[in-house]
């Protein structure tokens, strides 16, 4: 047995789970009902509600992903800080919730974010105003930020604990203060993880129609939702196959910018 | 040549399961695979329905019309039995995807079911030869005596500023525009270009006031107290009053739609028989009436109202209702292509204002 016939079946599963759909994808989004080859599918992203849609998912998505990363890069500095014992425990909260299905949790913050849900009568005993942040954009980046925080803490906390402490020190004896070592030295090296946090936070962010489904009463319509329907409600799979591949295009070039900044931080980091 | 035997040694275990799958799962007497709405059966139905025939159910769910379609037309899972509704029932026949019912089979469905709602099947099954009514109802407002102090008499109501943010619509396109075209006394069938873009510009000017566009949501919302006022199936207005007495269900005197979802046989059924026997078993008034007690829909069993106990529930105006008191009752019927690309394309607008 040598390695190939050993990688037979990740090939088949590949083949299978991944090729296949994404030719099929690529096959419904450039054909129409008669099965004439058409760019029409993609161009309808120049429509008003579609490029609308696809606009309120970049934003929706680049401020969640950004909220998630000034809370996960303090966050991920103190856990590196910890002892063993303290971190992993710390580690372990914000990998517990993750256990259960992501789609219960987002129930639950339909619950708790109610008109008469949980946090509003506990406001409401306390005599205090009431949160009317459900059904609102708001409520959707909430959603994001909590459902996406630990793929942004855990590849930072990664790089961070990579980061060797005589580098710092070095920095520090050479008469670098604080803040000069952490912009010089630290965040610099940390790059990696921020970049595979980014892209973990900002893909799933962009492409989803649940927690915009559950927490926006559906009154908000983002690109992941547009295409959703056309499937299962419209039956129109060419054209959402055809605004599935534009949304492809979007993930590549994301991709594609961090692969070279990846690139450019290994080099200064060298 | 280890290789080739690895090959072998799969491709006998694949046979081996597969021929587990084809003999072990269906019972003495075959199987029958149904596709119904989601929690629209009594599951003791089914296990009493294979115990008596000793045919394994093989049951699947769906949540709206248009879910169904593509599978049932793709042909990929054969089903014996669906419970579509009207629309989507004529949308069914034109595409030749339906085989025309049997009834010297089913004798319990001219016996029982009501000859009334034969005859509204018409609408949608011209010749009535490929349906059997399962569940049927009307659509209106469900709200909240305590937060509505006003009549509700009208779809102009959910217009009312007074109840911004307490008001939850139906997220499909044809119930939506259902409201809007009724509102403004044209029909839900429309495919006037005017009248449509008229209720697409009401549809837009009441988005402000909506709290959410849900399904089966509004139940458990309606229930919580969440909104004041929601658009619902008259099925889940029982059971809704059930768990909270103050809230009422109306139907708009400019009308609404009456529905009706019935079974029908796939053409590429690969158990006829026993789908007619499914049929038969669920048009049997004790098991109607058993469905009917679980799931609250009206029921076009007259056998199995007969049996219905409470005299509330016999006569209620909202399972029963009387309906020749209304004039501008109607069903939906399927809109062609065109039609439904162009509902849903106004929905679109309507959804990302």
């Amino acid at each position: 047995m040598n390695k190939k016939t050993l990688a037979f079946p990740y090939v088949l599963w590949a083949a299978a789970f991944i090729v296949i759909p994404l030719c099929m994808v690529f096959y419904y989004g450039m054909t129409d009902t008669t099965g004439a080859f058409t760019l029409e599918n993609i161009i309808t992203i120049a429509t008003a509600e579609h490029a609308k849609a696809l606009l309120l998912s970049i934003e929706l998505s680049f401020v969640s992903t950004l909220i998630c990363f000034l809370l996960a890069y303090p966050l991920a500095m103190i856990l590196t800080n910890m002892n063993v014992s303290q971190h992993s425990f710390i580690v372990l909260i914000f990998i517990l919730p993750m256990w259960m299905n992501f789609l219960l949790r987002t129930l639950a913050w339909q619950t708790l974010l109610e008109k008469t849900g949980v946090i509003n009568s506990i406001l409401g005993f306390l005599h205090l105003p009431a949160l009317e942040i459900i059904n609102t954009p708001g409520a959707i980046v909430l959603g994001m930020v909590y459902n996406f925080l630990p793929f942004m803490v855990l590849p930072i906390y990664n790089a961070l604990t990579k980061i060797d402490n005589n580098v710092i020190n070095a920095a520090r004896d050479l008469g670098a203060n604080g803040v000069q070592t952490f912009f010089r030295v630290t965040l610099p090296l940390s790059v990696p993880g921020i970049i595979s946090g980014v892209t973990m936070v900002f893909i799933p962010a962009l492409t989803t129609f649940v927690i915009s489904t559950l927490l926006g009463g559906s009154k908000i319509l983002l690109i992941g939702n547009v295409i959703e329907q056309e499937f299962t409600q419209t039956g129109n799979w060419h054209l959402g196959s055809g605004l599935s591949i534009v949304l492809m295009i979007f993930i590549i070039v994301n991709m594609v910018i961090e692969a070279i900044s990846d690139r450019e931080g290994e080099h200064t980091s060298l | 040549m280890k290789k080739r035997a690895l090959v072998i040694v799969m491709l006998i275990t694949s046979v081996l399961s597969l021929t587990a799958c084809g003999s072990g799962s269906g019972g003495k007497n075959g199987e029958v695979v149904v596709y119904n709405w989601g929690e629209y059966i009594d599951p003791d139905v089914l296990t009493a329905f294979e115990e008596e025939t000793g045919i394994h159910v093989i049951y699947d769910e769906f949540e709206t019309n248009e879910i169904m379609y593509p599978k049932v037309e793709a042909g990929a899972s054969a089903y014996d039995v669906v419970c579509p509704s009207d629309y989507m029932i004529r949308k069914m026949i034109d595409n030749d995807l339906l085989a025309p019912l049997d009834f010297d089979k089913i004798p319990n469905a001219r016996k029982y079911i009501g000859a009334q709602y034969f005859e509204q099947s018409r609408e949608f099954d011209p010749t009535g030869e490929y349906s059997i009514p399962y569940c049927w109802g009307t659509v209106g407002i469900l709200y909240n005596k305590t937060m509505v102090d006003e009549p509700v008499d009208s779809w102009d109501i959910l217009w009312n500023e007074k109840y911004a943010d307490n008001i939850l619509m139906q997220d499909s396109v044809r119930d939506a525009f259902m409201v809007a075209l009724k509102r403004s006394g044209a029909s839900m069938n429309s495919l006037d270009e005017a009248e449509l873009q008229a209720a697409k510009d009401a549809l837009i000017a009441q988005k402000p006031l909506v709290q959410a566009y849900v399904i089966d949501q509004v139940r458990d919302k309606m229930i919580g107290g969440e909104a004041a006022l929601g658009v619902i199936y008259s099925g889940e207005a029982i059971y809704t009053q059930r768990e909270n007495p103050d809230l009422e269900y109306v139907i708009p005197a400019e009308g609404t739609n009456v529905w009706i979802d019935s079974w029908v046989i796939p053409k590429n059924a690969p158990n006829r028989e026993n789908a007619e026997k499914f049929i038969d078993y669920m048009c049997r008034p004790d098991i109607a009436l058993k469905n009917f007690e679980y799931i609250t829909y009206s029921t076009p069993n007259e056998g199995a109202r007969e049996l219905i106990e409470d005299a509330d529930i016999k006569n209620s105006p909202i399972a029963f209702p009387d309906l020749s008191q209304y004039d501008n009752l109607e069903t939906f019927s399927y809109l062609g292509e065109e039609g439904d690309s162009l509902y849903n394309e106004l929905w679109k607008e309507v959804k990302s204002e």
